[in-house]
């Protein structure tokens, strides 16, 4: 078994910086609330959810065409398109079109997909210099940390811990921790790379089947500096991304920002249709999992997700252990039934960081069932024997007790003369990491059962 | 109306006084109430944790219990969630389709089906802070859950508690935040999860509340151990103490 992630240790780490895990969630959550009054602000937003979940739904059940479809149209806009159908793939037809245009450097916006395929490092092992341009990106790229967020990768972070890196990776003043002299500074210092580049990468938020055309929402603009200097554009696209027409579009970009960031619409929402004259547009289109997650009775549902970070920033689990935490590309609710996907083994912890409060379905503006489906990841990981140790032994002598009224009882009287006697019929053996914040329950002279047979059974 | 009894393992065995509550007022209220005796749990530990092979023969033993009752009731959401949407570690035999159909939260009851409309022996004059768990309010559907901002606001328990004179409740920052208990998530995932207790606590705390009172029992099992362990002045209650008039 490959080594699991350990996300309740992270998490656990995370706590222990106390300001930065409350700063964390007092942002996150901020960015909750500013969502609820953006939802508040559209009364139709239940009837929006449902058209966006139909829309993906139908999408997803004739994805084979309307991928075929986005193809010709894409190629009649004049647009190369590519399939991948791994990470590998991506980052190898990626590379060629690059080498073949002899790309030395490249600036890439913010793309959830090529941090899943790994691309930077596959293209700086190949002499390949790459810069990110959202500027959160760029602190988690210098800090050599992925994304803690899907849309602020760097809200785990501090001021103060933007000012370290910024004094140590580009030679500011290590006092300095003004947002506003920092992010000059970033300006400063990446503006040059931007204007050397010989290649700029997107993702997509959406791919238009009718069309051929693809948008990109930002609020930087940064996908847009990178698409308009340099010749050559390469955009990575899953292919669960695509939506039939472009009038679908209006209902997917009501809800992206208002469920990100509360804000009505993102600052940039680019539509590419084809390549800027004088320009060259490459699309690849990846599968990279998404076609086995399609024939999953009980999980293609998370295909339809929009990237938009909403359940993030609802979960009160992902508050406190902040994303790094989960130790995967995606984190959060959507990590957690997407990265067993990739790798049961490895993140075969993930469905377990969960206190499976629901929250997470409730914002979902596609309306994926997340908290079902991180029910429904345990049991595949206890199917497959992946279960801790402790929690395989302990749950097989609690199913033991419980299935038979006498054990039960007996091991609620053995509680009843002595507290420490608890860990006999509580086998996750509570006491140790219970007590450490928690102070224990008293235990009564008489259970439940005891006194209905004094009380109610006197005959 | 007679109506089986469920009373959860854990409240068996640490709040015993939580079922003597359900019990008494279920009968105030006119139910012929009977406890099966050979009742242990739901199955909701073993289930929670994937396991569904170990759940299978408690989950048999409930089904065996209640399948005479065409009602049974618990002072509990998050187990009576685990019957109604959960309980498939077992085949689904009619017995079994009877039992978790019929099987109804206090809250729900007394609310949905009995329609009570007074608790004249109750009376609770105290500033009092309400913690719907995440399985009532997103499971059961008790209130309106906070992220569904445009639908009209309803509260289950609220307007049971509405009918207690003297009851004052308090408005707090986050209305339906987790309190992090969420079964064995609260020793496995002990640093996040007596986290969000503390938050959870502070924020009833902040607002000066003598009480927390909720419908589960679980959370505040929870949330005692973070309120005694950080000395605060602060008590909780089930539903059913407050509405069968106690505790003295």
């Amino acid at each position: 078994m490959t080594r699991a992630v350990d996300p309740e240790g992270r998490a656990e780490r995370f706590i222990a910086l106390e300001e930065h895990e409350s700063t964390h969630d007092r942002l996150v959550w901020g960015m909750r609330q500013n969502r609820d009054k953006a939802v508040a602000g559209v009364p139709e937003w239940e009837e929006l959810r449902e058209q966006a979940s139909q829309i993906k739904e139908h999408t997803l059940t004739h994805l084979d065409q309307y991928l075929e479809q986005f193809e010709a149209n894409a190629t009649n806009l004049g647009a190369h398109v590519h399939w991948a159908r791994d990470a590998e793939e991506h980052n190898a037809v990626v590379y060629e079109i690059l080498q073949a245009h002899r790309v030395k450097s490249l600036i890439k916006s913010k793309s959830m997909l090529q941090e899943e395929c790994g691309m930077t490092p596959y293209l700086q092992k190949r002499g390949i210099e790459v810069t990110e341009s959202d500027l959160g990106e760029r602190i988690q790229q210098l800090s050599d940390e992925p994304p803690s967020h899907i849309v602020v990768p760097a809200i785990h972070k501090l001021r103060s811990d933007v000012a370290a890196l910024f004094a140590e990776k580009i030679g500011t003043d290590p006092k300095d921790s003004d947002p506003h002299s920092l992010t000059e500074a970033m300006r400063q210092n990446a503006r040059p790379k931007f204007i050397a580049a010989d290649a700029g990468m997107t993702g997509a938020n959406f791919a238009v089947a009718e069309t051929g055309g693809f948008v990109v929402c930002t609020n930087e603009g940064n996908a847009d500096i990178g698409t308009s200097v340099p010749p050559l554009h390469v955009a990575s696209i899953g292919i669960e991304k695509l939506i039939p027409r472009a009038r679908d579009l209006g209902v997917f970009i009501r809800m992206l920002s208002r469920s990100a960031l509360g804000s009505p619409i993102t600052q940039y929402t680019s539509h590419f249709h084809g390549p800027r004259r004088g320009g060259e547009l490459h699309v690849v289109l990846v599968d990279n999992t998404r076609s086995d997650r399609l024939g999953s009775p009980d999980f293609w549902h998370a295909l339809k997700c929009i990237r938009c970070g909403a359940c993030m920033n609802t979960c009160p689990v992902y508050r406190r252990g902040g994303g790094l935490s989960y130790g995967a590309t995606y984190s959060g609710p959507i990590g957690v039934i997407l990265d067993p996907g990739f790798d049961l083994s490895k993140y075969r912890e993930l469905p377990f960081h969960s206190s499976l409060c629901g929250s997470c379905t409730e914002v979902c503006p596609v309306k994926i069932d997340i908290s079902d489906q991180i029910y429904k990841w345990r049991p595949i990981v206890a199917a497959k024997g992946m279960l801790k140790l402790s929690k395989k032994v302990g749950m097989s002598a609690l199913g033991m007790t419980l299935a038979h009224p006498a054990v039960f009882h007996a091991a609620e009287s053995a509680a009843e003369s002595a507290l420490e006697h608890l860990p006999r019929f509580l086998p996750y053996n509570p006491l140790n990491p219970w007590g450490r914040h928690r102070d224990l329950p008293t235990v009564p002279k008489q259970t439940f059962r005891q006194w209905y047979l004094e009380n109610r059974r006197k005959s | 109306m007679k109506v089986g009894l469920f009373i959860p393992c854990y409240i068996d065995a640490f709040f015993p006084e939580v079922g003597v509550a359900t019990l008494e007022l279920l009968e105030r209220l006119g139910c012929s109430v009977e406890y099966p005796l050979d009742q242990t749990c739901c199955g909701q530990p073993m289930a929670n944790s994937g396991c569904q092979d170990d759940a299978a023969a408690t989950e048999d033993l409930f089904v065996h219990c209640f399948q005479d009752f065409d009602t049974v009731v618990g002072p509990s959401g998050s187990c009576v969630h685990h019957v109604r949407f959960h309980l498939d570690a077992i085949e689904q035999t009619p017995q079994a389709r009877k039992v978790r159909a019929g099987t109804r939260e206090l809250v729900e009851f007394l609310h949905d089906d009995l329609r009570v409309a007074a608790f004249p022996w109750a009376a609770f004059p105290h500033k009092v802070g309400l913690h719907d768990s995440c399985t009532a309010v997103r499971g059961l559907g008790h209130v309106r859950p906070s992220e569904r901002v445009n639908e009209p606001y309803f509260s289950k328990t609220r307007e049971l508690l509405a009918k207690v004179p003297g009851l004052e409740l308090v408005e707090l920052d986050r209305p339906d935040e987790c309190c992090g208990f969420g079964g064995s998530f609260c020793v496995t995932d002990e640093a996040v999860s007596a986290k969000m207790g503390y938050d959870r606590v502070y924020d009833f705390h902040r607002h000066g509340v003598e009480y927390i009172v909720s419908a589960d029992m679980s959370c505040l099992l929870h949330m005692k151990g973070v309120i005694d362990r950080l000395k605060l002045p602060i008590k909780v209650i089930h539903i059913a103490q407050i509405l069968n008039g106690g505790p003295p």
